[in-house]
């Protein structure tokens, strides 16, 4: 059992203005097993926390803390917050021309779990993953997103997550741009990893749509930088509904 | 985050619009160029010239002399058992058919030679081995060299020119692709760190026959090579590719022109550099010249630069004339680019450290072109000596020595 503990955390990002504020004291805490959705309208600085628990450069945690079991996760750099469990699935994953896909994966699945897979293994479980994921076996041999659609960037995202087993998985807005075939093959993916390993994952969506195939444990609404409400899954539903204008207002107020 | 110049342009159904360019305009057609074997016609460069704007000149000034030594670098050649070589004097009449020298360093050399090697791969021979022509710097004497590759018609052969060592050297290469012959040429500039190297090759390219024309330099302290394609016939097809990767204070320059003086032929140039290091300066200018005649031509050139640190500079100037409405396809394209941060973090977001995720996005950068080359032994060679060039920006990151690794 492992725990991911967020603590009135501040976050700030770059811009060519100067630092611009963005998180104003979030508090989560994730388990194992465990599924949170933060939802929220655009702007709100759901991504933002993605990205500063990824460690982004560019932003930057002003202040609060992050622990990993006890562990100082902002102490550590981008590799090392990996390697010691976290994951994130990209809103936009980048290209990396003439890195082939299986020689990511590998190399990556070396990094994190500090010795090569075995090679026999390795090759039946990498093919079999991505056919879960209905990914042609010639992606193997592709730059890495290079030329890939929105949905293929996707299912190759939580084909990693697949593969790498992280501790905790963070999924920025995996969900937008997916067609509901390919929202189903990727969520698909993501309850296949939360019924082998266990994950924790913090599921980041705009939508409600994606939560109709992996069930929040929590729900959290994200308003101008902080957590203004959370719940069960029954507050996803009332969002459904009634969209996030009651949180605007609030907000607004909140903040004038 | 990054500071990306990127340049496409597609000119295949351009009208004929006489000298069309990018970048920085030259002075002139690369038609009007003068070449010529006579000294007094090129005179020594002052750098203010189009084609010596970018080059140290001074560097490069012992190689402009009217004569110069022929023992600064010995000559060995390992040849596939189908192909002849000779050592021939400076007035045997083979030499000199590819075209004239276009510019100072290729005039001199031109006249300070007394020998020239020639390699001849017989009419209708295949090469069954890589012909391997190995120069090596011995001192640093400023020495002529001049090499003759005939490929005559429907023989198949690759031939590699291997540079190594230190040297002052001046060298010309001329290339003949005979009718149906197919050639593969590579030359590799793995000089010692002082070397001051100066190449002109001219190739002409005849009826339905293929050059592949491969250039690699990492070494030396300059490296200015100027390789020239031309068609005599239709139906010829060249590809050019060249790789470089320059560290601090180095200069490495391909200038290279294509002359499409014929219908129906095709020409692809692809080169791809790296830098790193403060002063590491590269220079890419390509020439292509659709003349009038050269109805259906298809030609297409792409230079693209990785600049791995600061202080380092790339130039890269493409220049497309066309003389003829009537071509099948044109087009240049040229980008340089800084390391991709972004990229950089995707890689270590999976738990690959910096050093390695910078290593895979330099091999990835290189890997389609290396691919190209299809000669197996300058492959892998080529894929360590880029390991050994990333060991030295990685040393710089990671602060520790490149040879403690």
């Amino acid at each position: 059992m492992s725990t991911l503990e967020i603590r009135d955390l501040h976050v700030s990002v770059e811009t060519k203005e100067g630092p611009k504020p963005i998180l104003r004291g979030v508090d989560l805490t994730i388990k194992s097993g465990e599924t949170h959705a933060i939802m929220g309208p655009n702007g709100s600085g759901k991504s933002t926390l993605a990205s500063a628990l990824a460690g982004h450069p560019k932003y930057e945690v002003t202040s609060g803390t992050v622990t990993l079991d006890g562990e100082d996760v902002l102490a550590m750099s981008v590799d090392e917050r990996a390697r010691a469990g976290l994951f994130l699935a990209m809103q936009y994953p980048v290209e990396v021309p003439g890195v082939s896909v299986a020689n990511f994966l590998r190399t990556a699945k070396t990094a994190i779990s500090g010795e090569a897979p075995a090679l026999r293994t390795w090759g039946k479980e990498v093919k079999g993953a991505m056919e879960n994921l209905r990914i042609d076996s010639s992606f193997a041999e592709r730059s890495v997103n290079e030329g890939f659609s929105g949905g293929e960037k996707k299912r190759h995202e939580i084909l990693q997550m697949e593969l790498f087993k992280p501790r905790f998985a963070v999924l920025d807005e995996t969900d937008s741009g997916l067609d509901v075939d390919a929202l189903r093959v990727v969520s698909e993916g993501v309850n296949r990893a939360k019924d082998t390993t266990d994950v924790g994952v913090l599921l980041i969506t705009h939508y409600t749509r994606i939560l109709r195939y992996i069930k929040p444990d929590f729900v959290h609404v994200f308003v101008d930088g902080r957590i203004a409400e959370e719940g069960g899954p029954e507050l996803a539903e009332r969002l459904e509904d009634e969209g996030y204008d009651r949180f605007l207002t609030t907000g607004a107020t909140a903040s004038a | 985050m990054t500071a990306t110049t990127d340049r496409t342009t597609d000119h295949s159904r351009a009208a004929a619009d006489g000298a069309h360019s990018h970048g920085v305009v030259p002075a002139g057609s690369r038609a009007e160029r003068v070449t010529s074997f006579d000294l007094a016609d090129i005179p020594v460069p002052s750098g203010r010239e189009e084609e010596w704007r970018f080059s140290p000149v001074s560097r490069l000034q012992p190689l402009f002399a009217d004569t110069l030594g022929a023992d600064g670098v010995t000559v060995a050649v390992e040849a596939a058992p189908e192909v002849k070589v000779e050592t021939v004097a400076r007035d045997d009449a083979r030499l000199g058919k590819a075209g004239k020298p276009g510019d100072r360093t290729a005039v001199s050399a031109w006249n300070a030679v007394a020998e020239a090697t020639v390699v001849t791969v017989p009419a209708e021979a295949v090469a069954s081995d890589v012909t391997s022509v190995r120069i090596d710097g011995v001192s640093k004497d400023a020495t002529a060299q001049h090499l003759l590759v005939h490929a005559e018609r429907h023989s198949e052969a690759v031939v590699v020119i291997d540079h190594r060592g230190d040297a002052l050297l001046n060298q010309t290469v001329e290339v003949v692709v005979d009718e149906g012959a197919h050639l593969t040429l590579v030359s590799v500039q793995d000089w010692a760190d002082g070397a001051v190297h100066a190449a002109a090759h001219r190739s002409t390219i005849g009826r339905d026959a293929r050059l592949k024309h491969v250039v690699v330099t990492f070494g030396g302290d300059v490296v200015r090579i100027t390789p020239d394609a031309t068609f005599t016939a239709e139906g010829g097809e060249v590809e050019m590719v060249g790789l470089y990767f320059a560290d601090a204070d180095q200069h490495q320059e391909h200038r290279l022109f294509v002359d499409h003086a014929v219908p129906s032929c095709k020409s692809r140039v692809t080169y791809k550099g790296a830098l790193q290091g403060s002063g590491a300066h590269t220079v890419w200018v390509g020439d292509v010249l659709i003349q009038a005649e050269a109805e259906n031509t298809d030609t297409y050139e792409l230079n693209r630069n990785l600049v791995l640190t600061d202080g380092a500079r790339a130039d890269s100037v493409p220049n497309l004339e066309i003389e003829t409405g009537e071509i099948a396809g044109a087009g240049h394209a040229s980008a340089t680019g800084r390391f991709d941060d972004e990229q950089l973090f995707y890689l270590m977001a999976r738990g690959i450290p910096e050093v390695d995720a910078r290593r895979l996005v330099v091999r990835g950068f290189f890997a389609e072109l290396i691919d190209e080359i299809g000669v197996e032994s300058v492959e892998e060679r080529l894929l360590a000596s880029i390991e050994a060039e990333l060991e030295k920006s990685m040393s710089v990151i990671t602060g520790v020595p490149a040879a403690a690794e």
